[in-house]
């Protein structure tokens, strides 16, 4: 469980974050949507550990995360698997020694073991055969489910997606969408998903949260979104723009 | 004082403040259980083997045109015997280890800085991070001792062909009588400059690598972020070693007469 209580950042004097609380209960599905730069991301990172937040708490399972150094979150970094906008592969390594990454760091397992485990990731996201290839012989999306793959081979109990089918073209995000669903319901994960995509929006999330001007405008389902006649919601779930060219 | 340069100021002193920080986890994580002993060694072979090249060149011109001008200025005075011991004492406490991490700063201090600065706008330290591995451990302590494990062997292979250049040039092309020079090379040079230059690398190693690594960690995003922050520390590495050199040969000096 996630519970995020008045929550507030800044980036100099620029406030991107403004009193946002919320809960993620174990298992559901929350999708974080809002136009582009409204904070969405920096939000996703505070629920790590990546950013620490000027005011405010971010609870992982009755543990205050906002004050632990970089070292006591080490352990409840575990918990996560983080997808990253871009998939942030290690552009030195090959395919397997990303997936396998964590297990080759922390020393502890037997190197078939790794082995097995990396197959049997790469399987799921659909990659299997590609093990020796490097990041940057990969397209967008294939880069993507390799750093799926890299954020499940450890079984986290809570997986987070930043923009998952940015940048993606329409097949190959709904591949990728349909790839998030198997992996919640294959895993019973607890799943967070940063996007401005609708389509991904209405299909991944149990429950939508709207972030506009640094704090959260509305909360609901996803039916509660499309049937809104609030301007701001209208708006953005139908692309209008507000002014025009 | 007007706002701006309060601004700078503050900033400065921060930016000083976060290096310290670091340094202190990065020696911290060096002795500790979750240094990374793969990434060191591979560190090692980067900053050592590859920089074989550079290092020799460097010593072997250095020590020539060092004997070269020495010579020519001796010799008005009838001390052409004393031209290697010059060349020797300054290839040891002075020119052996400065020369040396000058250019480990511009070849293994810029590739630091980029390739952290790259990983950082890629969002890869922050990926490190969410694997549970600390970029400390991961990335710096590895890079850390290895620099300070390498420059002094580099210095030492950066002295030995200083002199041997010298030697060779001031007796094939100038005609300095071989067993005087020698000798008075061997009378000289105390073990004191060597020490002098040993201990200086291994500071000017660990300068260059917190330097370079904290550059690069900490850089701005985009392409623009990381070439400032390469430039960035090459020049402060370098700018930062040849003021410590100053301070470091009065200290060692003072420190090495009391012992």
């Amino acid at each position: 469980m996630i519970h995020v209580k008045n929550l507030y950042k800044s980036f100099n004097s620029h406030k991107v974050l403004e009193d946002i609380s919320f809960r993620v209960d174990t298992g559901e599905s929350i999708v974080i949507i809002g136009p582009s730069g409204c904070g969405k991301s920096v939000l996703l990172k505070h629920l790590i550990g990546l950013i620490k937040p000027d005011k405010g708490e971010v609870i992982v399972d009755d543990i205050g995360i906002h004050d632990l150094s970089e070292r006591e979150l080490l352990p409840v970094r575990r918990k996560f698997g983080m997808l990253f906008q871009n998939a942030a592969l290690f552009d030195s390594m090959t395919v397997a020694e990303n997936v396998g990454f964590v297990f080759h760091h922390e020393g502890t397992m037997q190197k078939t073991d790794i082995d097995l485990k990396i197959t049997e990731a790469l399987k799921m996201v659909g990659l299997e055969g590609n093990e020796n290839k490097k990041p940057a012989e990969l397209s967008g999306g294939m880069r993507k489910r390799v750093g799926l793959a890299r954020a499940i081979i450890y079984r986290p109990e809570i997986i987070l997606y930043d923009e998952p089918t940015t940048g993606l073209d329409p097949i190959v995000a709904d591949s990728i969408d349909k790839l998030i669903l198997h992996i919640r319901n294959e895993l019973k994960v607890t799943t967070v998903v940063v996007t401005h995509d609708m389509r991904s929006a209405r299909r991944l999330g149990n429950r939508l949260i709207l972030l506009h001007n640094g704090t959260i405008h509305k909360t609901g389902k996803p039916e509660e979104f499309f049937e809104s006649t609030d301007s701001v919601v209208h708006s953005f779930v139908n692309g209008i723009s507000s002014t025009q060219n | 004082m007007n706002a701006g340069t309060n601004i700078r100021i503050r900033a400065a002193l921060q930016g000083l403040g976060s290096l310290f920080i670091l340094a202190s986890e990065a020696v911290r994580s060096i002795f500790s259980k979750n240094f990374n002993w793969r990434s060191f060694i591979a560190q090692l072979h980067q900053i050592g083997v590859a920089s074989q090249s550079v290092v020799i060149v460097t010593g072997a011109f250095t020590g020539m045109v060092l004997c070269a001008q020495t010579f020519y200025q001796f010799h008005k005075v009838k001390m052409d015997t004393a031209t290697l011991a010059v060349v020797s004492v300054s290839m040891c406490s002075e020119l052996g280890p400065v020369l040396t991490a000058l250019m480990v700063a511009g070849r293994v201090g810029a590739s630091m800085a980029a390739e952290l600065g790259t990983m950082r706008v890629t969002e890869q330290i922050d990926a490190l991070r969410t694997l549970a591995a600390h970029p400390i451990d991961y990335l710096v302590s590895p890079r850390l001792a290895a620099t300070i494990v390498a420059m002094p062997l580099l210095t030492a292979e950066s002295i030995a062909i200083g002199i041997g250049a010298g030697y060779t040039v001031g007796v094939a092309l100038l005609g300095i009588d071989p067993v005087y020079s020698w000798n008075n090379m061997i009378k000289y040079t105390e073990i004191s400059d060597l020490a002098t230059g040993i201990i200086k690398c291994l500071i000017f190693g660990a300068i260059i690598a917190l330097v370079s690594t904290y550059k690069g960690m900490n850089c701005r995003h985009g392409a623009e972020g990381v070439g400032q922050a390469t430039t960035e520390a090459v020049v402060t590495s370098s700018i930062t070693i040849l003021i410590a050199n100053f301070f470091l040969t009065l200290f060692i000096t003072r420190l090495l007469q009391i012992i």
